[in-house]
């Protein structure tokens, strides 16, 4: 789900990148020097002054009860959301029972044989294997209420997608209002995404839906203007030339030569619809989320990892049969396709009416594998014998112990204990320095919008969880990204490793790392760092392997070792790539940390868990919007100028 | 795909001509999961607590073998449930704690939430020590001898206090205002969710290390750990009317079982049956401890004590 974007290396002058920095921070400490004795005569206190802040809670709780009131009367509720909702209802109802009516057999054929279609028989057996290993582990139909969602979720999601895109795509003016908030869109977390379609909707599918419409689509509207934008002159000339109208032109040449970004947009669209459906299981969303979440309740491991492993299962096959459309659109177009589709359909319908008059509808209870106990009982021995008094090292426990008593304590007070206008002042500095002062004046905005909502305290306690989690992040994933950059064969190991880790919902991490480092901060933490680590490793070893050979070799010609080499050549080189695995480490780390609210991870995760749970919808949307500029601050304070640079790309 | 967008498509513009320039109540509308196949379908929240999912596990079983339904479970917070509820997204909540504020708002006002009567079970919420502690130090259980104990109950996420350990925010609570109205050197550490909590107070009675705890019963853990209840100032009627002024115990709150408005009515034998559904305690944590420490799946849990309890259940049915 991480989007990767590497960019072309761009190599500035070390020396007049040091004098602009230089510049940018004597401008700021000028403006500093006189705006801070101002600001601290006024309000001089170590945390946000109260004067600035302004409550929100009371108009949200009433604007919530009103919505509660009105939904069954008021117009805009029965004409409009009502329809919306009822759309929504009726479509999942339409998939789901299809699903059904076909029958187990008949899904996995259509799964294989589309995978087939438009991916080659190996990814239709894996296709295959991994529908039958959903119904084994007893989740078929839970795996069907998760997919009937997506269908639809993911259909809106390109419906939307494609018309943003398409606007954005053609308009210059509405791409330069979509793009920055696209681009936020995707930094958000998801969580924070859940209390305001359910401040409108009401727990339940539609709501599940809508807010992963919401998350699913700025990727694919991202990447359709993209591409449209990409599209090469001389063909758009030669088109023009041949004196098409505008209607014509986007249909035959700009659409078809933008369909690998489209494909890659969709591919994006589904990953991040499977996991914003599992995350939606704390709305109302059924199917797997619900069962790993339900199993979390009654700390159940193994039954977690049984709705987990299909999750997993579906987010694979998806993501590499969509991946392997988009790589075969650029190759030579089969001469018999049609046919081949003709066959599959066939092939479906045969099994579907097999399973049919066979009564073999319902996956058989009988062929159920159990899976939750043994996993159960191999919990319980790690609880056991790692959890503390491990002679030398010490337990997992006392290790969380060290963690929170030596890191992240000092860190939250530490932060805390700033003066607000100086915590300001650094995100200006560091913002400005890496990108530009547009980014600048956001994030500083950002920072201050979380001082205004009145949640300062809370939201720097989840910024030093963040800091600390994604400095873990970074020096484990740098490590592990440049070895697997020099090795071919443990870039190889690592794949598959870092696929699985990167699509698990985030709700299986929570329950083992509370068994191994109890509740607290430290299990939130150790969440978000492996969460975030695939992501982190794939980046650095991409930019690492993406450094132009020649200057690795007129370095190693001129006698430079292969340490000499990573560290003077490589990194240097690599720095855009590396800066990128920064912001995405950042990214998926506040995603993560977030959710650890469900593990005592307290802060602005507990305000939104505990909005959800106590229908308390104005706490849990203050902290839903800290969360928001805290992840926009963030993203901004890491966001190097080449990003904006590229503009229309 | 072609056919799954097509089946869409259909169901799509079918419903733009039936309801097209219609209104639509969107405070009417069931599961999209419910009913499919021409089954009977009922919808049942669960909440995150096993007592809950003991009562759903039972109450499917039955439906789904002596009655014929199709059950759907959605695991729902108890707040939230109520909205739910209300909108008919599920047909029953079977165990309340009580919110006054939203039987007031659903069951008096706007009438879409039936009272469906009591569970039979009577819960409490209370502070609790681990009984192997209490015993070692009787003076633990009254209140007024925690500042006491507080560095004994100290850990790294409490700092320099001692922790008291809340559970999930879903949870009715109002320990902050009691440590602070009571003036206790404590400092209110939310687990986040209960699978956290009771990770945690396994641990911590493995080791036979002293903890405090916000925990409830009925509770299946009391059987693996046994607990002693720190006596707070006594619960009087309205006491804790004001949420920042609490100073005084939780009271025992009679569970109640509440049901959608058209489904109380139209419900048929399900609404029936689960109006008659009423069970003991003792009942509820012997599935519960099935469920939680057995690790027995809710529908094999519910299965076996159905077949062992046959006069008790026989009466919901007729």
């Amino acid at each position: 789900m991480a989007t990767i974007t590497a960019n072309p290396p761009r190599v500035g002058l070390p020396g007049l990148l040091k004098h602009r920095a230089v510049h940018k921070l004597l401008l700021l400490a000028l403006a500093a020097a006189v705006l801070v004795p101002l600001a601290n005569a006024r309000w001089a206190s170590g945390t946000w002054p109260s004067a600035l802040t302004v409550d929100f809670s009371e108009p949200l709780a009433k604007a919530s009860d009103w919505i509660i009131d009105n939904r069954d009367s008021h117009p805009l509720f029965l004409y409009f959301f009502g329809h919306v909702s009822n759309v929504v209802v009726i479509g999942v109802r339409a998939v789901y029972l299809t699903f059904l009516a076909v029958g187990w057999a008949g899904v996995t054929a259509l799964g294989a044989l589309v995978a087939w279609r438009v991916a080659g028989v190996k990814l239709a057996l894996g296709t295959g294997a991994a529908f039958l290993a959903c119904g084994l582990l007893g989740m078929w139909v839970p795996t069907m209420q998760t997919l009937a969602l997506m269908v639809v979720a993911v259909l809106a999601s390109v419906v939307v997608g494609v018309v943003l895109g398409l606007a954005a795509g053609l308009s210059d003016r509405m791409d330069r209002v979509l793009r920055p908030v696209l681009d936020t869109m995707q930094v958000l977390p998801a969580f924070a995404y859940l209390l305001p379609v359910v401040l409108i909707f009401g727990i339940g599918v539609p709501a599940a839906v809508l807010a992963t419409v919401v998350y699913a689509a700025p990727p694919m509207a991202r990447l359709t203007s993209l591409g449209l934008r990409g599209a090469d002159k001389e063909v758009l000339e030669a088109v023009e030339s041949l004196g098409s109208t505008a209607r014509q032109r986007l249909l035959t040449a700009r659409i078809p030569l933008a369909r690998k970004e489209l494909l890659l947009g969709l591919n994006q669209t589904i990953m991040m619809a499977l996991s914003m459906a599992v995350i939606a299981a704390v709305i109302g969303a059924g199917g797997l989320g619900d069962r790993v979440y339900q199993a979390l309740a009654s700390v159940d491991v193994g039954a977690a990892l049984a709705a987990g492993i299909p999750i997993v299962l579906l987010a694979v096959v998806l993501d590499r049969v969509t991946g392997a459309a988009g790589e075969k659109l650029g190759a030579e177009p089969e001469p018999h396709s049609g046919r081949g589709w003709l066959f599959a359909l066939a092939g479906v319908v045969v099994v579907a009416v097999a399973g049919r008059l066979a009564g073999r509808l319902d996956w058989p209870d009988s062929w159920v594998v159990a899976i939750a106990e043994p996993v159960n009982r191999a919990v319980d021995w790690m609880t056991a014998h790692l959890y503390s008094g491990v002679p030398v090292v010490g337990g997992t426990a006392d290790w969380a112990g060290h963690f929170t008593t030596w890191v992240l304590d000092p860190m939250r007070d530490g932060l805390q204990a700033l003066p607000w206008w100086s915590v300001l002042l650094i995100v200006a500095a560091l913002a400005w320095v890496i990108g530009t002062w547009r980014t600048a004046l956001t994030a500083v905005l950002a920072m201050a919008a979380i001082g205004v909502l009145g949640v300062w305290k809370p939201s720097l306690d989840t910024l030093s969880q963040v800091l600390a989690a994604v400095a873990v992040t970074l020096v484990v994933g740098f490590a592990v990204g440049i070895a697997a950059a020099r090795s071919d064969r443990l870039e190889r190991a690592l794949r598959p490793v870092l696929d699985v880790f990167q699509t698990m919902p985030q709700f299986v991490y929570l329950i083992p790392v509370v068994a191994l480092f109890g509740v607290g901060r430290a299990p939130a933490v150790a969440a978000a760092i492996v969460y975030a680590l695939p992501a982190v490793v794939r980046i650095t070893t991409q930019g690492l392997r993406q450094v132009d050979p020649a200057a690795l070799e007129s370095s190693s010609s001129l006698g430079a070792t292969s340490w000499q080499q990573l560290k003077q050549v490589q990194l240097p080189l690599a720095r855009p790539a590396l800066l990128l695995a920064v912001n995405q480490g950042l990214v998926l780390v506040l995603a993560v940390v977030v959710i650890g609210g469900l593990v005592g991870g307290g802060a602005l995760g507990y305000d939104v868990v505990f909005g959800l749970a106590q229908g308390d919808l104005a706490t849990g949307l203050v902290a839903g919007g800290a969360i928001v500029c805290l992840g926009l601050m963030l993203d901004r304070v890491t966001q190097p100028t080449e990003r904006r640079a590229k503009k229309g790309a | 795909m072609r056919v799954r967008k097509t089946a869409v498509i259909a169901a799509a513009s079918s419903l733009a001509l039936l309801t097209g320039c219609g209104a639509a109540d969107m405070t009417k509308q069931a599961s999209p999961f419910a009913n499919a196949q021409g089954a009977k379908t009922v919808t049942l929240s669960v909440q995150s607590w096993v007592g809950a999912q003991s009562n759903v596990a039972v109450a499917q079983y039955l439906l789904e073998h002596e009655m014929g339904y199709r059950v759907d479970t959605v695991q729902v917070d108890e707040v939230p449930a109520w909205d739910a509820l209300s909108q008919g997204r599920v047909d029953a909540l079977l165990e309340d704690w009580g919110h006054p504020e939203q039987e007031q708002r659903y069951v008096k006002d706007k009438k879409t939430i039936a009272p469906g009567g009591e569970l039979g079970v009577t819960g409490h919420i209370g502070w609790f020590v681990p009984t192997y502690f209490a015993k070692k130090h009787p003076d633990v259980t009254n209140w007024k001898n925690l500042n006491k104990y507080a560095d004994q109950f100290r850990t790294p996420e409490s700092g320099n206090k001692g922790q008291l350990m809340d559970g999930s925010p879903s949870y009715v609570t109002n320990d902050k205002a009691l440590v602070k109205n009571l003036k206790l050197d404590y400092q209110v550490v939310f687990a986040g969710s209960e699978a956290a909590q009771i990770t945690q107070m396994k641990q911590f009675a493995k080791e036979k290390k002293p903890f405090l705890t916000y925990w409830y019963s009925p509770q299946w853990l009391f059987k693996k750990v046994p607990m002693t209840e720190v006596k707070l100032p006594a619960y009087k009627e309205g006491c804790d009317a004001d949420p920042e002024k609490v100073a005084c115990a939780y009271p025992h709150t009679p569970l109640q079982k509440y049901l959608n408005s058209d489904f109380a009515k139209n419900g048929g034998k399900a609404a029936a049956f689960l109006k008659k559904f009423k069970w003991t305690t003792e009942d509820q944590n012997e599935v519960s401890l099935m469920i939680a420490d057995k690790k027995m799946t809710p529908e094999d849990a519910a299965k076996k004590w159905v077949d062992s309890h046959k006069s008790t259940w026989k009466k919901w049915l007729s």
